[in-house]
């Protein structure tokens, strides 16, 4: 990855006040990988500034393997993460340094420090890895996605290819690099050639207007929760000549959102791609043609260039009919190695072959367009962030029982909104605050409901569906 | 104190869980619920209450209580004061 020459002084990176053209960020990142000098683990903390990135191509250019971590982290997650896979370097922004006891500062860039860990005792990495992403940013969870250098190469291609990324083109960074679809952003537009407006400012302010306006942005990427926020900012009343093309990914756009999108970029002669995958698989999977955006709504697509699409019924048979329910299978080239939930699984080799279980419900129409309908998995999108409910009740069972509390607590939910049922009355009113904090997410986005019991089968297993009826949406 | 102020106050302490004394200094971001999504939130609920649509512009400038009253009295929600 990365290895581009003869771009010279096209410009790489704009940011409000500079600007880094190929031949500078080729520069700064060899500099940042030769202050690491080998290959080894290194968590990244990420945050949308230039010397993050040049941080992440460094190190995926010289063999040394990032942990894409979020630069906001809860302080506890992050030192349970260090102590689980021992890195032997950290690039972090200097604010976070103190919590690095014992690290060296061995390099600075900006406001970023390269901290020496000193580690005597680093767990081998497989020859193909190249890169570790979390599988859920905000819960900490020691669940890593072990991705290789062929899994990078072969998704970022197929994404060029299918969106047509050209070196004209420019994306702005409003999604994080800790997230697969935020990375894979970043992957493909300097892969190829175009350039990238870095900033850490948010919809809500000024700046990332004029930014968008001025740097004449040709792209723009969102998660569900990102469109709602747009068109609640009058997204289909702004001037903004140089927009060509959104992209949307991180869970199931609302299908009157989807109609609302298709058809403001169809009369403004923009292309809408609604587009679907997971960091299981790199990045991407599937994705909707521009095209038929308007006449599809609610689908998902058909498989990117270079994979494909199987389903699954409950037997295990491949389901060959239109409109029959299965679970969807996913075969590319950008399906990654496997799972690590410590250190010592990154020695492991590839043991998906390929082949990803996605865990989604999905059946396609009589044109071969595919249409998610349900998940399998306990998991909720919240505002786009992967939340694996399991790893939520874990994190509030340790709490109940630090406060001395025995209640039982089940956690449910759907998108955007996550039900947490406990047992104690007294706890109930302080799971909301304890959560937001802890996951550094919205409070609205959680209920807590008191319930004497959980309902449970006569093997003692919870039971998800009949907590249903407690759901206010 | 008029019933639209009323129920603009009434907003701003439920939605960020503060009493009347706080909400009134109010900025954004000086509660962690006043972030971009409590933003959104609050944005849609003035708009439900007072039946009226924002722009982009006053949307991104709603920066405090008392801004909001500026920008709602460009709408004819007069909060009285």
């Amino acid at each position: 990855m990365f290895h581009w020459n003869g771009r010279g002084d096209r410009p790489a990176l704009l940011t409000e006040k500079d600007v880094w053209s190929y031949e500078r960020l080729t520069e700064e990142a060899d500099g940042i990988a030769a202050h690491v000098g080998r290959r080894c683990l290194v968590f990244l903390l990420t945050k949308n500034v230039p010397e993050a990135i040049a941080g992440y191509v460094g190190f995926l250019s010289h063999g040394i393997v990032p942990v894409m971590v979020d630069a906001a982290l809860d302080a506890e997650l992050l030192a349970e993460l260090v102590v689980r896979y021992r890195p032997s370097f950290i690039w972090t922004p200097q604010a976070r340094k103190a919590e690095f006891v014992g690290a060296e500062g061995a390099f600075s860039l900006g406001d970023y420090v390269l901290l020496d860990r000193r580690e005597t005792a680093p767990f081998p990495l497989a020859e193909e890895l190249a890169l570790l992403m979390t599988t859920s940013g905000s819960t900490g969870s020691p669940k890593l996605v072990r991705q290789s250098y062929a899994n990078l190469e072969a998704n970022t291609a197929s994404i060029i290819e299918y969106l047509h990324i050209t070196p004209e083109e420019r994306a702005i960074t409003n999604l994080p690099l800790h997230y697969v679809y935020g990375l894979s952003i970043l992957n493909t537009y300097l892969t190829a050639g175009a350039s990238l407006v870095v900033t850490e400012k948010s919809f809500f302010s000024r700046e990332f207007w004029r930014l968008m306006r001025e740097q004449r942005v040709t792209s723009l990427g969102g998660v569900p929760y990102t469109y709602a926020m747009l068109k609640r900012l009058r997204f289909f009343q702004m001037d903004l000549p140089a927009l060509r093309t959104l992209t949307q990914a991180g869970g199931k756009l609302d299908p009157e959102l989807h109609a609302a999108f298709a058809e403001d970029c169809a009369q403004k002669g923009r292309r809408f791609f609604v587009m679907y995958g997971a960091a299981e698989a790199t990045a991407r999977m599937g994705y909707l043609p521009a095209e038929l955006a308007c006449a599809k709504v609610g689908s998902m697509g058909k498989a990117i260039p270079g994979g494909r699409f199987e389903l699954l019924d409950d037997a295990g048979k491949i389901v060959t009919e239109a409109g029959r329910i299965g679970e969807l299978v996913y075969y590319g080239d950008n399906v990654t190695m496997g799972y690590a939930t410590s250190g010592k699984d990154l020695s492991r080799g590839d043991e998906r072959q390929g082949r990803y279980v996605t865990g989604d419900l999905a059946q396609f129409d009589a044109d071969g367009i595919y249409t998610i309908v349900g998940r399998k998995k306990r998991f909720l999108k919240i505002f786009g962030k992967r939340t694996n409910l399991e790893e939520v009740e874990h994190i509030l069972r340790r709490w109940l029982a630090e406060t001395g509390s025995s209640a039982e607590v089940a956690c449910a939910g759907v998108d955007d909104h996550l039900y947490v049922f406990v047992t104690d009355g007294a706890m109930a009113g302080k799971v909301v605050p304890y959560l937001s904090s802890k996951l550094g997410l919205h409070f609205s986005a959680f209920a807590a409901k008191f319930i004497p019991a959980l309902p449970k089968s006569a093997s003692g297993k919870t039971l998800y569906r009949e907590l249903e009826q407690y759901y206010d949406v | 104190m008029n019933d639209n102020m009323k129920k603009y106050l009434e907003v701003f302490e439920t939605m960020f869980q503060v009493d009347e004394a706080k909400a009134k200094t109010l900025n954004y971001q000086d509660v962690v619920a006043w972030d971009s999504i409590g933003h959104m939130d609050l944005i849609a609920t003035l708009e439900d209450t007072f039946d009226i649509e924002m722009e982009t512009n006053d949307i991104i400038d709603f920066s405090s209580f008392a801004k909001g009253v500026e920008i709602l009295r460009k709408y004819g929600i007069d909060l009285g004061e």
